[in-house]
Formats: C-alpha cells, sequence, structure tokens
C-alpha cells in the first residue's frame, strides 16, 4: 500500500504513538499472573527507528491449504471437529483505516468443551481427537482474512476462586513494523461472561473493549452450514512521509 | 463544522495465555501434521552472509523464577545493516537472511537464536546507531508484549555514540541492553521486574 505521492521515494513512516490508556497496564493485580510479571519501571520512549518501523514479511505460498480451516486441520481423514461450526472473518486495517494486506495473522482456541490441546492443561472437559486448534491466515490484497472453525467453550482457571474465561479466540498479528505486533483476544457478542472476565477487565476502557467483541454476521453466514462473526483488528498507524524528499540515512 | 478526521484506534491488547504455544509454535507444543515447521525456528542458511553468532538468555520474572512459558521474537538487519521487508525502502538486503526469529522458552527459561551479527543501522537524522537486535516477549500474565533491543559487549565504541542507548544511559539501566559477547555466543537475560529489570521500550 503506498503512501507516497508519485516519483517520491517510499519511506515507511514512524508509527503514531502508542494510546497506551485503551491498553491494560503490565500490572493488573485482578490478574495475578501479570504481578510477577510486570515491568515496574517505565518504559523508555523514542520516535521509531528504522528497525522498528520495518518487520518480516511471509509470502502467501508459505500457507497450506487447510491452515485456516480448523474443524478439519488436525481431524482424522473423513472426520471433523465436535462443535457449532462457525466462520470467523475480518479486516486488518491501521489506525488511517487503511487496510493491511498480505501479513500474517495467527490463531489459536480451546475446543468446544473448552479444553487446549496442551500437556499443561488439566480441565475435565474432554479432549476432541479431531481439534488442535491452531490456525493461520495471510491478509488478501484488502487485508481480510477468514477461518472456519468451531465455536471454542467458555473454561474456568486458577487465579480466583471460581473465575471463568469467556469463549475467546487469540489472535496474533503482524503488521509491516516490528512495533505493530500484537498478541489479543477476540469474544462473542452476547456473552455474559465477558463483564466478568479478570482478563477482559485488565482493560480499563469500556469503549475499547468493546472493540474486542465480535458481531454475529447473518449476512456472511453460509446457510445450512455456519453462522459468521466479523473481527477487524486495527494495528498501529504511520505517519505519512509525503513530504520528506532526503532518503533516510543516505 | 470542522472536517472529520476518520482515525480509527488500535485494537487494545491481550495476554498471549498459558497456551500461546498452540498458536506460534505448535509442533512444540506437540501439534503436529498441521504446519511443517513452526515459524521463525531456523534463521540462517548456508547462503547467510555474516559472523554466525548464537544470542541466548533467560526470561526471569520478579522473583527470579524462569518464565517458561513465554515466547520470544528476534527482528534484525542482515551484516550490512538492511533490514529484509518491505518497509526498507534501501535495496540489497540478503536474500538469505529474512532476519526474523522466534523461539518458545524451555522449562529453565531460556531461548536460544542462532543468527548473525547485524551491520550498523541508520538513525535519527541518518547517523548509524550501534549495531542490535530487536526482541518482543509475549506470555501468560504479559498483557501487551514486551519490546526491547539488546547491544552487544564487543562494541563499546559504538554503543557510546548510540542515540537510544543515549536515551537510556542517564537511568543508570543501559547495562541492561547489553549482550555479553564470549566467543559467538551473546548472553542476554531478560528480566521483567525486580532490581535489574530489563529496559523495555516504546517506539
Ligand atoms: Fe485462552
Amino acid at each position: 500500500m503506498s503512501t507516497s505521492l508519485p516519483n517520491t521515494p517510499q519511506i515507511a513512516g514512524s508509527f503514531f504513538a502508542r494510546d497506551h490508556s485503551r491498553h491494560p497496564p503490565s500490572y493488573a493485580p485482578g490478574y495475578k499472573s501479570s504481578v510477577l510479571r510486570a515491568p515496574k519501571q517505565t518504559l523508555v520512549s523514542f520516535d521509531s527507528t528504522l528497525s522498528e518501523r520495518t518487520g518480516p514479511a511471509f509470502g502467501h505460498n508459505m500457507i497450506g491449504e487447510l491452515d485456516n480451516d480448523l474443524i478439519v486441520n488436525y481431524a482424522r481423514p473423513g472426520e471433523a471437529a465436535i462443535g457449532q461450526r462457525i466462520l470467523v472473518h475480518g479486516q486488518i486495517l491501521d489506525e488511517n483505516a487503511r487496510p493491511v494486506p498480505n501479513v500474517l495473522v495467527e490463531y489459536w482456541q480451546a475446543n468446544a468443551g473448552g479444553r487446549y490441546r496442551h500437556k499443561k492443561e488439566s480441565y475435565l472437559a474432554a479432549v476432541d481427537p479431531n481439534f488442535g486448534g491452531f490456525g493461520r491466515s495471510i491478509t488478501d490484497e484488502n487485508g481480510y482474512y477468514w477461518f472456519k472453525t468451531v465455536k471454542p467453550g467458555a473454561y474456568p482457571w486458577p487465579n480466583g476462586v471460581n473465575d471463568w474465561r469467556p469463549a475467546h479466540i487469540h489472535f496474533s498479528v503482524f503488521g509491516t513494523g516490528f512495533v505493530q505486533r500484537l498478541i489479543t483476544q477476540m469474544y462473542f457478542e452476547g456473552d455474559p461472561m465477558i463483564d466478568i472476565c479478570p482478563i477482559v477487565n485488565t482493560i480499563s476502557d469500556k469503549e475499547a473493549i468493546k472493540q474486542l467483541i465480535a458481531p454475529l454476521d447473518m449476512g456472511n453466514t453460509i446457510p445450512m452450514d455456519m453462522r459468521a462473526y466479523k473481527f477487524d483488528i486495527v494495528l498501529r498507524g504511520r505517519r505519512s512521509t509525503y513530504f520528506e524528499n532526503r532518503p533516510e540515512g543516505n | 463544522m470542522v472536517n472529520t478526521i476518520n482515525y480509527l484506534k488500535e485494537t487494545p491488547s491481550q495476554t498471549a495465555g498459558p497456551y500461546v504455544h498452540i498458536g506460534m509454535v505448535p509442533n512444540f507444543c506437540d501439534i503436529t501434521g498441521v504446519i511443517a515447521e513452526d515459524l521463525g525456528k531456523a534463521m540462517i542458511g548456508d547462503g547467510t552472509k555474516g559472523e554466525r553468532i548464537t544470542i541466548t538468555g533467560r526470561v526471569l520474572d520478579g522473583a527470579g523464577n524462569p518464565v517458561n512459558d513465554c515466547v520470544v521474537e528476534i527482528w534484525q538487519a542482515d551484516a550490512n545493516g538492511i533490514y529484509n521487508s518491505p518497509a526498507e525502502h534501501r535495496s540489497g538486503a540478503d536474500e538469505n537472511f529474512a532476519g526474523w526469529g522466534r523461539c518458545p522458552a524451555d522449562k529453565d527459561g531460556v531461548f536460544r537464536f542462532d543468527t548473525i551479527k547485524p551491520g550498523q543501522v541508520p538513525g535519527p537524522n541518518g547517523a548509524p546507531m550501534a549495531p542490535h537486535v530487536s526482541l518482543w516477549i509475549v506470555a501468560r500474565g504479559i498483557n501487551i508484549g514486551l519490546l526491547t533491543r539488546m547491544y552487544f559487549s564487543d562494541e563499546a565504541e559504538a554503543n557510546a555514540k548510540d542515540p537510544i542507548l543515549a536515551r537510556v544511559r542517564p537511568s543508570g539501566r543501559e547495562h541492561t541492553l547489553i549482550g555479553k559477547r564470549e566467543g559467538d555466543t551473546v548472553t542476554f537475560d531478560i528480566r521483567l521486574q525486580g532490581e535489574e529489570e530489563t529496559v523495555f521500550l516504546d517506539a
């Protein structure tokens, strides 16, 4: 996506300052794991250099045919994961509202019963032999991604005496600059567990939390097959470099 | 009535959680057969130009315990100081070096990257920055991914002139950003909290 006027060298601009008030603070004692893992010193801020403005790129040819189909990508031939079939789709955008094409999106989740396929997982919900819980996509030229999966279950976790995670899908997203890297979680519209989740509530801004809740999208539902949820993700925006004539570093 | 500026807001971060391996290094946690090899596992090949080094260290929490469930990503320039990235405006990056790696910590909180020593990258106003790599750490209990840089102990002269280290220097914490080089190995421990807390960056 070009941000340059014709005949000007394309220089990737520096990033808008991150609005930390919309993110969780490092230290959030309601989420107990953060207590010993939160830096206590302030971050050292500086305008991003080439080291932050650049980032890795991944080719479309890296993606396997089933990478974005969690219903079958771990299943035995002819079988499928158990659960409510859903399509999750959306657009990766930046704060300038420009689509971010050709970037890697990775996602992972518990199975329909709320159990992860992981050696540290001990929840008594059953393991689904046909569900791995991992998938990935690279956004198309308009920044879109989509995948098929089963709706994850809610699960209890050791934090408070009786804390539960709402149904959620974890996302890892790359932008075009290393400091656009983002890991977040998607929640499902209408879930009463969202409001009482200690991890959701590490974010103090209620409006910001809404950005993590995917609405039911009946317009993209596949009739007689799967309902759709739409989850757009916004990465940090870059400043324009229209007026920068001097190629940086030369 | 003024024009409207339709900026969007960045999506808030949420912790990667205890099962981050499923999504970022599935083979490492025994989810095999979906992808052939975990992404970012091998950074260099025979054709990669530059001096071979290993960057390794431990990630420790505020009690000094290993953060054995974290994932560390690294991003660096090639031997000539050029990034292999669509956002790099200079041409000529080493096509045999992507510059990015990803490593899950082991049970002792240890990560390891077999890579090459990066060249100098131009910084603000075009003056060179000292050789460095960028690191990003995510884990259960980390609410927003932590960015830091590792510089090299055998580059004292360049480090003294580095504009980012200059910003850190007055705090007396510059040493937390210097990887200790012994032979081909550079050791860089990352302390999330406590007396020797690593300097984390916002850029
Ligand atoms: Fe989870």
